[in-house]
């Protein structure tokens, strides 16, 4: 990345510089391998996030049927089968935990395939490079207009405008489809073609439409290079097997114009396969040159690769000069052993088996996720109440969930103190000592529970106490344990 | 960094001239967005002094050009919860009182605010929770001096105990031995009497009959003849577990001798009606309600 400076210019100037300007990098079209790989994962991750919101996914009457769905003002997420509550954050944990392990894994197989090929930064940036080339012509092309800025025709006005068009239009689709996950998106789709829609989902289309046409639009490796931190935390997860994009300078040097290598390989002297034709520089989106070796702003999207191919089957050259490769092959080619690659190890076992872990642990939560739930709070003030008869009374504070999308009637039972009576507040126990509530669909409900028992059968200070909530239809029981405490 | 500054040769970047045990450190510019940026986040910066209140002054502050104020937004909050409640408080306050309880939403409401309600006004002598103190009532338990149904609490909440009230709970606990109705030795044989209606232990060589005879001479108008009170007395039961003052005959005696008559003020025209009713729901709902 670094070109050597001649050191007596820089000694004239003895204050280092403020500020570097931005180079501006114009990326060459290209076609190969790794490029069709970009835009059939491209159309995959765009056609995802564009489309999900209008899925369907029905679950009974009175419940949204939007198969993803973020429902802030309920509190509710909704993904397909799963209706999630706030109080079971540990699932999104769980997912967090695993896409991190996720990233490492990929990051310790095939290096910043995150980066180079699923990132949104990358995806979006890719997109809004396929525009620009498309309205404005190739790279030369794109060269020679921005040298000649500043004399604007006509044409070049109408070209930037309808770049920037186009832009604005697929930065307004971002914003447009990000607020549909959090409503019902046909409605609003309604809504907000007609102006109904509510000032905030306008608000949150501006937001994201400007930061994606920023973004992608303007800042493009911007981002990577000085605000992202993942080129960091990856350059301290990487290992010397991890194969990562690399120019094979064992093959590579000594790099020679093709004229003058064919002019050594004739006369038998040793000579590399590059050709310096730098096609590599001319596709990076980063604007690097790959032969340097590995760098933070490589975010190896493996375009170098396919650029470099199409020259060495032109000048009739193995290809993959450029390749996902480390460089202990390197070495390995050079003492003239053959290359040696090992996926399977250490460091990449322990992250599957991480993954596999966490991912079973999280499916049997899943599976054996309760639908009715029940806690309990024991009063603090006053602990214990003595009644003129001299019993026992604690009052506690119930809550109960009901998961599901219709009502139903439970039924509370306690274990513990011997001889003990239940009342809830506002509830006749009918039949005695067995109250009865209703509990609303897809709700919580608190109630004020007080258990009484006689202090002559009850000596110990604190008694463990059990409730059991058991819904009558169903027979789904949850329970929850508190103690009863005497003075 | 200007006198030291380096040049580099195997990165090709000058240093700062920042030297430690040999190692420089390299001079990385940042790139002109950065700066650029960071500059305009001071300019920003300006631009809140101009629009919000920003720098104090002697005796008050800048107010800025929006005139914005956070306790302006307080207030206008405070309005629209109060205009929230208003609505709910005025359905609670036309709910008849017995039906409330049985309505999970009004109850809820009820409770909530007889809560906060309890909380700013009642603790202070009946405790955070209700619990009570000496002298003052436990609110949870199921011993009620003037009753514990919900018109009963909330009659009491209205009007008081020796509030000065005119619809207040008057009669009060004679001092019989300062009055001189009973003589010392009087007053320790019915206070162990006292204690033995509810099983404790009595004095040793204490005369039943003769404390029986003064019980029934004295006591009974206000206490009842097995000694289980007078709800439209204030008269507590003197058979159960529950002592207000104390069941211990040193306290016994105190009280014989020097009466009581605690007072709890009324709140009607303090607290306006709907509330009074949602602090007699929620003291019902502690748990001693009858």
């Amino acid at each position: 990345m670094n070109k050597p400076v001649n050191p007596t210019d820089l000694q004239l100037e003895d204050d280092g510089p403020l500020y570097v300007a931005q180079k501006k990098v114009f990326p060459q079209s290209v076609s190969g391998t790794y490029r069709r790989i970009k835009w059939g994962l491209m159309a995959f991750c765009l056609g995802v996030y564009y489309l999900l919101p209008f899925v369907r996914w029905n679950r009974g009457l009175g419940a949204p049927d939007q198969a993803v769905l973020i429902d802030l003002p309920n509190s509710r997420f909704y993904f397909f089968f799963i209706e999630l509550w706030p109080q079971e954050v540990y699932y999104f944990t769980g997912l967090l935990i695993v896409a991190a392990i996720t990233l490492f894994l990929m990051n310790s197989v095939g290096g910043r395939v995150w980066c180079g090929y699923l990132c949104p930064q990358t995806v979006w940036t890719d997109l809004f490079y396929a525009v620009e080339r498309l309205v404005e012509g190739d790279r030369r092309e794109r060269m020679r207009k921005d040298a000649a800025r500043g004399t604007m025709k006509l044409q070049r006005f109408s070209e930037l405008l309808l770049k920037h068009s186009i832009w604005l239009m697929i930065a307004w689709w971002t914003g447009g489809a990000w607020v549909l996950y959090f409503n019902d998106a046909p409605t609003l789709v309604k809504q907000l073609v007609t102006f109904q829609a509510p000032m905030l989902a306008y608000i949150w289309i501006a937001i994201l439409t400007a930061t994606t046409y920023v973004l992608a639009g303007f800042m493009r490796e911007q981002v990577c290079v000085y605000m992202c931190p993942w080129p960091r935390i990856q350059a301290a997860l990487t290992d010397e097997w991890a194969l990562n994009v690399t120019y094979k300078y064992d093959r590579g040097e000594k790099r020679t114009s093709l004229k003058k290598a064919n002019e050594l390989r004739a006369l038998g002297e040793p000579v590399g396969d590059c050709i310096d034709c730098c096609q590599c520089v001319a596709v990076c989106p980063t604007g690097i040159d790959i032969r340097d070796g590995a760098q933070l702003d490589c975010i190896q999207c493996g375009l170098c690769i396919d650029a470099c191919d199409t020259v060495m089957t032109k000048i009739g050259r193995e290809t993959r000069l450029i390749g996902y490769d480390n460089d202990i092959n390197i070495h390995r080619r050079q003492a003239g052993k053959p290359p040696v690659y090992r996926i399977v190890r250490p460091r990449t076992v322990v992250y599957v088996a991480m993954i596999a872990g966490v991912g079973a642990l999280m499916l049997y939560a899943l599976l054996t996720r309760t639908l009715l739930d029940v806690s309990v709070l024991h009063d603090r003030n006053p602990v214990a109440v003595k009644l003129s008869d001299g019993a026992i009374r604690n009052a506690y504070t119930v809550r109960l969930l009901n998961k599901r999308g219709f009502d139903r009637v439970i039924a509370i039972d306690i274990d513990g103190p011997v001889n003990a009576t239940v009342h809830v507040v506002g509830v006749d126990a009918v039949p005695p000592d067995r109250p009865m509530i209703v509990l609303g669909r897809d709700q919580t409900t608190e109630l004020r529970l007080l258990v009484t028992a006689p202090a002559a059968n009850n000596p110990k200070k604190s008694i463990p106490v059990h409730f059991r909530v058991t819904d009558i239809g169903l027979g789904e029981v949850a329970s929850a344990t508190d103690n009863f405490v005497t003075p | 960094m200007t006198e030291h500054s380096d040049f580099d040769k195997v990165s090709g970047e000058t240093t700062t001239g920042h030297e430690w045990d040999g190692i420089k450190e390299l001079n990385t510019p940042l790139p002109r967005w950065w700066v650029i940026t960071f500059y305009l986040t001071i300019v920003w910066a300006v631009g809140y002094w101009i629009v919000y209140p920003a720098w104090p002054m002697l005796w008050s502050h800048t107010t800025g050009v929006l005139n914005y104020s956070s306790r302006a937004d307080v207030a206008v909050e405070l309005a629209n919860l109060e205009k929230i409640r208003g609505d709910k408080m005025v359905k609670l306050g036309a709910a008849p009182l017995a039906e409330i309880e049985k309505d999970p939403a009004l109850l809820a409401l009820a409770r909530a605010r007889g809560k906060t309600v309890f909380g700013d006004n009642c603790a202070p002598c009946h405790g955070s929770g209700g619990a009570g103190a000496k002298g003052y009532p436990n609110l949870n338990d199921d011993e009620w001096l003037w009753g514990g149904s919900l018109d009963q609490i909330m009659q009491s909440i209205q009007f008081g105990v020796r509030s000065g009230h005119a619809k207040a709970h008057e009669s009060a606990m004679l001092a019989f031995g300062k009055e001189g109705v009973l003589k010392k030795d009087q007053i320790v044989t019915v206070a162990n009497y006292v204690r033995s209606l509810s099983d404790l232990s009595t004095a040793v060589g204490y005369d039943k009959s003769l404390g029986a005879k003064i019980f029934a001479d004295n006591c009974t108008s206000c206490h009842g003849d097995a000694g289980k009170g007078k709800q439209e007395l204030g008269a507590p039961d003197l058979t159960d577990k529950i002592w207000l003052y104390g069941s211990d005959e040193t306290t016994l005696v105190e009280t014989i001798t020097n009466g009581r008559a605690g007072v709890m003020p009324a709140w009607v025209g303090r607290l306006d009606p709907p509330t009074i009713k949602a602090l007699a729901v929620y003291v019902h709902s502690l748990g001693g309600g009858k």
